[in-house]
């Protein structure tokens, strides 16, 4: 078993609570000083820096919102001079002004630091060839994952997305060992070796670290299968530093937060209350080694659950559920909740149905209908229509059964639903409210 | 025996008209035809001149293609022709999945594509009951 650095991801717990307690205190004390925005909301609150003398007194503290990165667009919430900070980095900004983060020197070694441990922690070492499809630029991605894998000493070919067929060249001409991408990226990559005639044994790919957007169980199985490899979740934000802030182990039960750097906390999502370990709610994450741009209790809007049982391989950091869904992505359906990824598991347990789906939501009159487009392969079509439309029966009844909400099922032709580079697009709201 | 190829096609404008632009630019002639429709999909049944290279161009044209076995029945093509030879076949429980015409003759005799049940079955029949259906070869010659 190997970590990049034993002595902080193995720390028992005590120390460790010490550790983000001090942490925390200067945190607190460094944004009320220097981030007016910040202070002005916990002047509100009613809470001072003194008031922080346990780690539960950061249920005190105030969030911090998506909303807040964008009112105080672009340095409002900086608690460094522009003089201070190296990298800028910003969100694309799709739904509104984007948000912009920026790092410190210091900033962009502890993020370096924590891919190390991600990469590590996904099996990979120096002798690692790491193939970085993460889009380099203003989003994370990309230089977030370089920095941690030239940091452990790996070759890093910085290949940055698309162009998939180069891609594939890349990694049969120089052995990429590792690879690095979203997942649904991953999962056309393979796709596209199969058009190529390339066979999983012609490379020498071992192990995937793939995030930036949920994915379920089986879409890993299918990942795995297809590219055969081992395939590694791996969680971050821009907001919070980047990939990196958790990592799956060799367990791959649950991700592990780098707890030295980041308190998490689950709370329900609509009364903001802390929930219980192993209660499903929004995660919070609070930076307590960030310098540039320090983070308080951070929603994410990513929904999971944390558990603090004692890992197999030997980390101590409290544990992530893999994410079920992201709030912004998930679609509310005549009142139910229904996530991309409970689609996808329901698809993917379904012989020959192909990870590649769309959900299309409309209102007519009064009432929502989701609508969710199948891609029909090779594998799974009949020339008889009625095969065909008791497949389309089969699969509605089984999302229905799963998501709780009436579903219209669509066979559509293969690679007709559009294929990603980066993150995925699983959803069109065409409602208007 | 026959080998048919069926496409599936969204139901979409222009999609009918690509497939079979793609044929025709490989030089592949449709003999016969027929297309089996819902609201959402259709399904586009061609016999052709060459099956084996019209199922490789569409494959590698990234659409979801198959093969299927058919038999193309000579019917007597006079009032009854076809009644004659439905008769037969259920008279031996041959089931039917579809049938379409063909566009050219054999001789004096109408051809019809059928999809059966069991084409092992239903070439048995055809034989004891005297009914002719054409060797592929010559299928796709005419």
């Amino acid at each position: 078993m190997t970590y990049w650095d034993q002595e902080k991801e193995c720390m028992p717990r005590q120390e460790l609570e010490k550790l983000q307690l001090r942490r925390l205190k200067e945190t607190v004390y460094r944004v009320y000083a220097f981030v007016p925005a910040f202070k002005e909301k916990m002047d509100q609150a009613g809470i001072k820096p003194d008031d922080i003398q346990a780690l539960e007194d950061i249920r005190r503290l105030p969030f911090t919102t998506k909303q807040d990165l964008r009112d105080n667009y672009p340095f409002g919430l900086f608690a460094l001079p522009m003089s201070e900070v190296v990298r800028i980095h910003s969100s694309s900004g799709t739904t509104g002004k984007p948000t912009v983060v920026g790092y410190s020197r210091r900033d962009i070694d502890t993020w370096a630091e924590l891919m190390a441990r991600a990469l590590v922690s996904a099996g990979a070492s120096r002798h690692s060839v790491i193939q970085n499809s993460y889009g380099y630029g203003l989003f994370t991605g990309g230089l977030g994952i370089h920095y941690g894998a030239e940091k452990i000493g790996a070759s890093v070919i910085p290949s940055s997305g698309g162009n998939t067929k180069r891609q594939i060249m890349l990694m049969q001409d120089f052995g990429t060992t590792v690879l690095t991408c979203t997942p649904s990226y991953a999962l056309f990559m393979g796709e596209v070796m199969q058009e190529m005639g390339i066979a999983p044994s012609d490379l020498r790919l071992k192990s995937g670290v793939f995030g930036a957007e949920p994915w379920s169980e089986n879409m890993r199985r299918e990942i795995e299968s297809k590219l055969d490899i081992n395939a590694f979740d791996i969680y971050g934000l821009s907001e919070i530093i980047g990939p990196g802030v958790a990592i799956e182990c060799c367990q791959k039960s649950g991700l592990h937060i780098a707890e030295d750097h980041f308190i998490a906390e689950v709370v329900d999502p609509v009364t903001g209350e802390a929930v219980d370990y192993g209660e499903p709610g929004e995660l919070v994450i609070t930076t307590i080694t960030k310098e540039a741009l320090p983070v308080i209790r951070y929603r994410t809007r990513d929904l999971t659950t944390l558990t603090c049982e004692p890992c197999a391989c030997g980390r101590t950091h409290v544990r992530m559920a893999k994410v079920l869904g992201r709030s912004d992505d998930m679609v509310i359906i005549r009142g139910v909740n229904v996530f991309p990824s409970m689609v996808e598991s329901v698809l993917l347990d379904i012989p020959g149905v192909e990870p590649y789906y769309l959900l299309i939501v409309e209102r007519k009159g009064n009432l929502d209908e989701l609508e969710v487009q199948v891609e029909v392969s090779e594998r799974i079509f009949s020339d008889e229509v009625r095969k065909l439309e008791e497949l389309g029966a089969h699969i509605r009844k089984e999302l229905e059964s799963a998501l709780g909400v009436s579903v219209r099922v669509r066979l559509v032709e293969p690679k007709s639903i559009e294929r990603s580079e980066g993150k995925a697009k699983r959803v069109i709201d065409k409602r208007s409210i | 025996m026959a080998k048919q190829i069926s496409v599936f096609l969204e139901n979409k404008a222009g999609r009918l008209s690509h497939v079979t632009r793609v044929l025709g630019d490989a030089g592949i002639n449709i003999r016969a035809l027929s297309i089996a429709d819902t609201s959402d999909f259709g399904i586009l049944r061609v016999i052709v001149n060459d099956p084996e290279k019209a199922y490789r161009i569409l494959k590698e044209r990234g659409f979801t293609v198959s093969e299927t076995e058919v038999i193309a029945v000579q019917v007597p093509d006079s009032p009854g022709g076809l009644a004659g030879v439905l008769e037969e076949m259920a008279a031996t429980d041959l089931n039917i999945e579809y049938l379409y015409a063909f566009l050219g003759t054999a001789g004096n005799d109408a051809l019809v594509v059928f999809k059966v049940e069991d084409t092992e079955k239903a070439r048995t029949t055809f034989q004891e009951k005297g009914i002719k259906f054409l060797d592929e070869n010559r299928l796709y010659q005419l």
